[in-house]
C-alpha cells in the first residue's frame, strides 16, 4: 500500500471478498523525506501514514517492510548503470520486476500469504495479464516482465475499473486519499531532475554532439546521460542544421562519450532487436513469427508488428515506423489486449 | 496481500502492558466523575476551588503513594513532558552556573535521550552515554568516573528507574547517592517501575522522577514530575505559572485525578500483583524456552521487572515474528523505536553488546493487571511454529 488511492482500494476490495489480507508499505528511502509537497506516490513519511490510515479504514493489520536497502541495489543502482551505458531505464517495471514481485512475493510466501496484490490497472484472467479497460491508466505495460510464477501470486483487482470509478469508491469507502493526486515521474528522484541525480553520481563529463548527416560537431554536452533517443529539447545545439530542420538525438555512445543527433526521418525505425525475453502470456514462446502488436514504452503508441524468437533474441519487424525507441526500455507485445511477452529492447533500425 | 489460514477468533492475548496498560476501575471512577463538571483550578469562584480541591486531593494522594510531599509533585502531560522538563530545565539551570555535561545511560527511553541529545547539538550541552553491562545496567562506578573526569562541570545525570525493552532494575538509590558526592542533580525516568517496583521518592534519594499515568492504569495524556524541594529547572512551557511556575497550562483535573487513583490503587496492591505477574512471567519464560531451545533472554535474568519478559529469537526478524504473532492473536511489541515505520534496532540491545542482527530478532512481552495464564498459554501455543517460518523467512 504506497499511500495512494489505487492500492487502498484494491485492498478494500480483496478484504470484502473475503481473504485474509495484510496491508504491507514499503520503505524505500533509508531517509524518508517528510512532507514533500505534492504526490510523486510511495516514499515519504506522509504516504506511509495516508496508507496506514486506510489500512485502519479497511480494517487490516497494516506493516511497514523496509526495504530500502534492496531497493537502492535492484533498482537505483541499475537505473544509474543503465544511463551510464547509454540506455534508459523505466525503474517502475525494474521496481515491479525485482521488489513488488520478487522481495515482497518470497518474503510473503515464506510468512505463509498466497499471493501479493497491487493497485496496478491491469486485469489477470487465469494467470493471464490484460490491458485495464481503462485505457488511459492501463500499467500492463510495467508488469510486462512478470513471468508467469509471478503473475501466479499477483492479483490486481482494480483491472475492471475506470480510474474514475476507483476515486469514486474510494470516497464512498470513506478512504481519505480519494483526492490524492495521481503519482508520476521517479519516485526516489525528489526534485523530479533526473539529470540531475545522474550527474551527481555519474558525474559531469563533456563530450560531443555530432551531426549524423554532416558528421560535425555541432555541440558540447555534459555527460551522454542526459539524453535519451528521441529527445528533442536541451540539445544546447550551438548552430542551425543545414536543413534547417530541428535535430533529435538519434544515438549515445557512452564509450566515446558521444551524442549523435539528426533529422526526425532519421530517427524511424522499422526493426527492433531485444534480448531476456519473458514469455507470460497465453501462447507459446515466438518461434515461429508472429503477427501482434507491440508497445515500445510507458504510455507510448502501440504498433502492429511481425515478432519472432531465434536464440535468445527477439526480432520485431514494424508495419509502421515507430520513432523514438530507446535502449533499455521493454518491448512489450500484446495480442488485442493480452499481453504475450516482453523483452528489452537492445538496439533499433 | 493474504493469507488462507483463519485468522484468530478468540479475544487476543494482550501482552504489551508495557505500552500501554488498561485502566484500573478506580482511576475511571475518579476520572469519569470529573468530567461533566466545571472549573479551572486557578479560578477564585466556587467551581474553582472545587475542581482546585480535586487536583490537590489528587497531588496529596499521589505524593502519599510515591514518598514525596505534595509540593514536590509537578503535574505534566504524560512521561515524555516529564522527561523533557527535567533534562532541558535541569541543564538550562545548571549551565547558569557553567556546567554544561550531561550524563545520562545508554540505554534511556528516547523520551530522556533525545533531549539529552538535543541539548548536545543545539544548547552547547556536551552529552555523554554511561556504559551498561550485557543486562543492561549502570554500575555505581561508571557514573561515578564519568562524574570525576570533571565533576565541577556536570549538569545533571540521568538514568532510569527499570528499562522499559529489557526490563533490567537499575540500583538508581546508590546512583543518586554517587551523584549527591559531587553535589550533581540525579533524574530518573520511573515510568515503568512505578506499580511493578516499590517506589519511594525521598527514600532513593533522587532530586527528580518521571512517571506517567497510562502506564500504571491511569489515563493517558498525564504524568507527574517529582521534584524534590529546592530543585529548580528552567520551564519548558511558559504560561499562566501553575505548578510551582514550572509548568504552566491548566491542569486537566479529571486526568490528574485518575492517575492519582490508578497510582494509589497500584501502589497498595503491587506486592501481590508483582507477585502474581513474576509466577506469570517465569512460567512464560520457561515454557517459551521449551518451544524454542535456542531462544535468549535479554535483560537481568533476577533483578527485572515482573512482568516483563524480553528475547532474542536467533536467525529471525522481530517485525516478521510480530506480524504472525498478531495474526494469531498474540499481541506484543519489538521494544524498538520506530521513526518512519521502519524498525531500527534496538539502542538498549546495542548498548548492551548485542549485534544488529540479534538486535533485530527480539521481542517484548510484557503482562499487567489484567493478563491471565490462559494470555501466557496462548503465545506457547503458537510460538514454536511462528518462529520456524520467521526463520524460514530470514532476515530480509
Amino acid at each position: 500500500m504506497s499511500g495512494g488511492v489505487d492500492s487502498a482500494v484494491a485492498a478494500a476490495r480483496i478484504a470484502e471478498a473475503g481473504h485474509d489480507v495484510t496491508g504491507v508499505h514499503l520503505a524505500l528511502s533509508a531517509n524518508p523525506q517528510s512532507y514533500r509537497t505534492g504526490a510523486r506516490g510511495c516514499c515519504t513519511v506522509e504516504d506511509s501514514r495516508d496508507a496506514r490510515r486506510a489500512a485502519d479504514v479497511i480494517g487490516i493489520p497494516f506493516y511497514i517492510w523496509d526495504m530500502a536497502e534492496r531497493f537502492h541495489r535492484e533498482v537505483v543502482e541499475d537505473f544509474v548503470n543503465e544511463y551510464a551505458a547509454g540506455r534508459t531505464p523505466n525503474p517502475c517495471l525494474r521496481c515491479n520486476e525485482k521488489i513488488k514481485f520478487e522481495a515482497v512475493l518470497d518474503r510473503a510466501l515464506a510468512l505463509g500469504f498466497d499471493a501479493v496484490a497491487t493497485g496496478h490497472h491491469a486485469r489477470l484472467d487465469d494467470g493471464v495479464l490484460r490491458r485495464s479497460v481503462d485505457e488511459g491508466k492501463d500499467q500492463s505495460y510495467v508488469l510486462g516482465v512478470l513471468t508467469r510464477e509471478q503473475l501466479s501470486h499477483a492479483i490486481f483487482p482494480l483491472g475492471g475499473s475506470t480510474k474514475a470509478e476507483v476515486r469514486a469508491e474510494a470516497a464512498e469507502r470513506g478512504l481519505a486519499v480519494a483526492d490524492k493526486p495521481d503519482s508520476h515521474d521517479i519516485c526516489f528522484i525528489a526534485d523530479g531532475d533526473t539529470r540531475g541525480f545522474l550527474a551527481e553520481r555519474l558525474g559531469a563529463a563533456e563530450g560531443p554532439i555530432i551531426d549524423a548527416l554532416s558528421g560535425e560537431v555541432v555541440g558540447n554536452h555534459q555527460g551522454t546521460f542526459g539524453f535519451t533517443v528521441g529527445q528533442r529539447k536541451g540539445l544546447h545545439i550551438d548552430r542551425p542544421a543545414a536543413d534547417g530542420r530541428p535535430r533529435y538525438v538519434l544515438s549515445i555512445e557512452p564509450v566515446s562519450n558521444t551524442v549523435t543527433v539528426g533529422p526526425r526521418s532519421a530517427l524511424e525505425v522499422t526493426s527492433v532487436t531485444c534480448e531476456r525475453p519473458v514469455w507470460n502470456g497465453p501462447v507459446a514462446e515466438l518461434r515461429e513469427q508472429r503477427s501482434c502488436m507491440v508497445q515500445l514504452r510507458a504510455h507510448g503508441e502501440v504498433y502492429g508488428c511481425r515478432a519472432q524468437l531465434s536464440g535468445e533474441t527477439l526480432h520485431i519487424e514494424l508495419d509502421s515506423p515507430a520513432t523514438g525507441v530507446a535502449g533499455g526500455q521493454a518491448a512489450v507485445l500484446y495480442d488485442g489486449d493480452t499481453v504475450i511477452g516482453s523483452a528489452t529492447i537492445a538496439s533499433a533500425a | 496481500m493474504y493469507w488462507k489460514e483463519g485468522s484468530a477468533a478468540l479475544e487476543p492475548a494482550y501482552l504489551d502492558h508495557a505500552a500501554t496498560t488498561p485502566m484500573l476501575p478506580e482511576a475511571i471512577e475518579a476520572m469519569t466523575a470529573q468530567l461533566g463538571r466545571v472549573g479551572n483550578a486557578s479560578s477564585l469562584h466556587a467551581a474553582g476551588r472545587r475542581t482546585r480541591r480535586v487536583v490537590e486531593e489528587a497531588r496529596e494522594a499521589l505524593a502519599d503513594a510515591l514518598g514525596a510531599r505534595p509540593s514536590e509533585v509537578v503535574f505534566t502531560s504524560g512521561g515524555t513532558e516529564a522527561d523533557n522538563l527535567a533534562i532541558k530545565g535541569l541543564y538550562w539551570a545548571r549551565r547558569a552556573t557553567g556546567a554544561t555535561r550531561v550524563l545520562v545511560s545508554a540505554v534511556e527511553h528516547h523520551a530522556a535521550l533525545d533531549p539529552a541529545h538535543w541539548l548536545g547539538d543545539r544548547q552547547g550541552a556536551s552529552v555523554e552515554l554511561l556504559d551498561v553491562d550485557e543486562f543492561g545496567r549502570v554500575h555505581p562506578d561508571t557514573l561515578r568516573a564519568a562524574i570525576e573526569r570533571d565533576p565541577g562541570n556536570v549538569a545533571l545525570a540521568s538514568v532510569m528507574w527499570a528499562n522499559n525493552e529489557v526490563g533490567t532494575v537499575q540500583p538508581v538509590h546508590a546512583l543518586a547517592a554517587v551523584a549527591h558526592e559531587h553535589g550533581v542533580p540525579f533524574h530518573t525516568d520511573a515510568v515503568q517501575a512505578v506499580g511493578q517496583l516499590p517506589v519511594s521518592f525521598s527514600a532513593a534519594g533522587v532530586d527528580a522522577l518521571t512517571l506517567s499515568g497510562h502506564k500504571v492504569g491511569g489515563p493517558m495524556g498525564v504524568g507527574a514530575l517529582l521534584l524534590a524541594r529546592g530543585v529548580d529547572p528552567v520551564p519548558v512551557l511558559h504560561g499562566g505559572g501553575q505548578e510551582r511556575d514550572v509548568r504552566s497550562g491548566t491542569l486537566d483535573a479529571p486526568a490528574v485525578a485518575g492517575m492519582a487513583a490508578a497510582v494509589r490503587a497500584a501502589v497498595i496492591g503491587r506486592e501481590e500483583h508483582a507477585k502474581r505477574l513474576a509466577a506469570l512471567r517465569d512460567d512464560l519464560i520457561r515454557r517459551v524456552r521449551a518451544a524454542v531451545p535456542d531462544v535468549v533472554l535479554n535483560g537481568d535474568p533476577v533483578d527485572r521487572l515482573p512482568g516483563n519478559a524480553h528475547f532474542c529469537f536467533p536467525g529471525c526478524e522481530g517485525d516478521a515474528l510480530l506480524m504472525l504473532l498478531d495474526a494469531k492473536g498474540v499481541e506484543c511489541s519489538t521494544g524498538s523505536a520506530c521513526s518512519a515505520g521502519v524498525a531500527q534496532p534496538s539502542h538498549v540491545l546495542l548498548a548492551m553488546g548485542a549485534d544488529a542482527a540479534t538486535a533485530r530478532g527480539s521481542l517484548r512481552f510484557t503482562l499487567g493487571h489484567t493478563s491471565t495464564q490462559s494470555d501466557v498459554d496462548r503465545l506457547v501455543e503458537v510460538i514454536a511454529p511462528v518462529v520456524e517460518r520467521a526463520r524460514r523467512a530470514g532476515l530480509s
